[in-house]
Formats: structure tokens, C-alpha cells, sequence
């Protein structure tokens, strides 16, 4: 175990979790306020993106011009471009969870410090969701 | 529950979640997406120092919100206003959705779009899509 890593994955984490925070993601009601325009409709998670993005675009012009990140081998990009089925329907279900409770990923995670059975019902079920994704995906992408 | 438009916090919360891509990306060259992260952390295949870098990520982005609470002097997180029912749903399709789409809001709302990928630019476009639409219809429908 590389202690450089370890702690430059816990720097990045603690960013990422403290930046979804004030951006105001671990607030469910703020999420579905961004998500449902036809109640009280709060844009700024738009803003949450439009600075990430540039920030992120930034960090991929960079690293163009190392060979290399400070303390690993490569740099890991995925490199596949095929749009196939289950990144459509995969992406729809998303959205559909999304909608329906307020909570990605990411938002879900962060939050575990404060939990209740709404979250940790998420949760389990989300985690079942990724165990269960790969067979999901060569389902349909072998349907006719 | 209507919420407040807060667009310097929006934009401070992006750029420190743009900020975090950067150091997971200049450090270890990895791709701060938090589905693929939990995959990765608890999948029996990743090799313990793998494993390790994961999990403090997974551990900074619990510790990040707990200091914006602190920093703040505001409860940051918030519950989902949806029902346990309905969030074992929607947890069940974010995990199934994003393991199959190979991405979230961050892996391919953020970084890929950032790159332009062809796949992140296809997945965020529809999960965005069925997020406003189940959000603002679908959401009502089912009492939420």
C-alpha cells in the first residue's frame, strides 16, 4: 500500500464530498427542486456543473502534457466510443432513480454520516443494482 | 419543500468537486467517478492496494461534508422527502442504470463531458433528460 496514494485519493475525496455538500447536493429537496420545473424550480445545480466542467476540462488539457500522474504508472482513460444499449438504458434508469429520490451516486455516499432508512434503503438497493448490472447489461445488449 | 436559489454556493461547491477530479487525476491518474469507485472498492477482483486508494476516497467523501457542516455552520444534508418504497426503487435503478451506463453524474456528467466523450456526452444527455421528466411527471404520478 502506497501511503502517497492512499492519502491523495483521501485530499480528492474529502474535495469531492465537501464540494457536492455546499453545492447543496446532499439536499434531496434541492436536487428534485433543480429536476421538477413545474414546482418551486431552483437552478443552482446547474451552476454546480458549469463550474465543475471547465475545472475538469482543465484538469484533461494538463495532463496532456505529462506522461505521467505524480504517483502512478498511466494515466486511465476509457477509451471505448461505442453508444450501445445498455449505455442508453443503462443512462435512462438512471435518470428515472434520480428523479424519483433526489439521490446520485455520489450525494448518497456522502451523506452515509447522517443516515436513515430512507438512505440506507437506497443504498442496499443501489448496491444490489451495481452487483447486479453487469448481467443486466449482456441482456439487452443481446436482444434483437 | 421549496429551496432557495444559491449561486455562489452552487458554483464554490462545483469548482471544489472540478478541484477533486484534479488531484485524483494529476495523483494516481484516475478517474474520480464515484459509481465506478464503489464497483471498484468492493469488487472481489481488485487487488488490496487498488482497493485501498478507493476506499479512502470513499472515506474523504464522507469526512468532506462533515467539514462544510462545520465550516458552514448549516446542516448540509438533508433527507429525501420520498418513501422508503420508493427509494429502494430508485436506488435499485441508479445502481442497476449507472453499472450498465459504466458511469454517473461524475464519471460522465462531469469528466466525460469535459473531455467530450462521445458516450459520457449520450449518457448525460439522457439521464438529464429522464431525471427532469420523472422528476416533474412521473414523480406526482407515484405520490412522491
Amino acid at each position: 500500500m502506497n501511503l502517497a496514494k492512499v492519502l491523495s485519493a483521501l485530499a480528492a475525496g474529502v474535495l469531492f464530498g465537501a464540494g457536492l455538500a455546499l453545492a447543496g447536493m446532499t439536499n434531496p429537496h434541492k436536487v428534485l427542486n433543480f429536476l421538477d420545473v413545474t414546482r418551486h424550480w431552483d437552478p443552482s445545480l446547474a451552476l454546480v456543473m458549469g463550474a465543475a466542467i471547465p475545472v475538469s476540462a482543465l484538469t484533461f488539457w494538463l495532463a496532456r502534457r505529462r506522461g505521467r500522474p505524480l504517483f502512478g504508472p498511466r494515466f486511465w482513460l476509457p477509451t471505448s466510443r461505442a453508444l450501445e444499449r445498455p449505455l442508453w438504458i443503462g443512462s435512462a434508469l438512471f435518470g428515472i432513480g434520480w428523479g424519483l429520490g433526489g439521490y446520485c451516486p455520489g450525494p448518497a455516499v456522502a451523506s452515509l454520516t447522517q443516515p436513515g432508512p430512507g438512505l440506507l434503503g437506497f443504498l442496499a438497493a443501489m448496491g444490489a443494482g451495481l452487483l447486479l448490472s453487469g448481467r443486466a447489461a449482456k441482456l439487452v445488449a443481446h436482444q434483437a | 419543500m421549496p429551496t432557495e436559489f444559491t449561486p455562489i454556493a452552487a458554483l464554490v461547491g462545483g469548482l471544489l468537486i472540478g478541484a477533486a477530479v484534479l488531484v485524483l487525476f494529476h495523483t494516481l491518474g484516475r478517474i474520480a467517478g464515484i459509481s465506478g469507485m464503489i464497483s471498484g472498492a468492493f469488487r472481489k477482483a481488485t487487488p488490496g492496494a487498488e482497493r485501498a486508494w478507493r476506499f479512502a476516497f470513499l472515506g474523504g467523501l464522507l469526512l468532506g461534508p462533515v467539514m462544510a457542516n462545520q465550516l458552514s455552520g448549516q446542516s448540509l444534508i438533508q433527507a429525501s422527502p420520498a418513501s422508503l418504497p420508493v427509494l429502494v426503487f430508485a436506488g435499485l435503478a441508479v445502481g442497476l442504470g449507472t453499472g450498465m451506463a459504466n458511469g454517473c453524474t461524475s464519471g460522465h456528467g462531469v469528466c466525460g463531458v469535459s473531455r467530450l466523450s462521445p458516450r459520457s456526452v449520450v449518457a448525460t444527455g439522457v439521464f438529464m433528460a429522464f431525471g427532469f421528466l420523472t422528476a416533474s411527471i412521473g414523480r406526482h404520478l407515484v405520490g412522491g
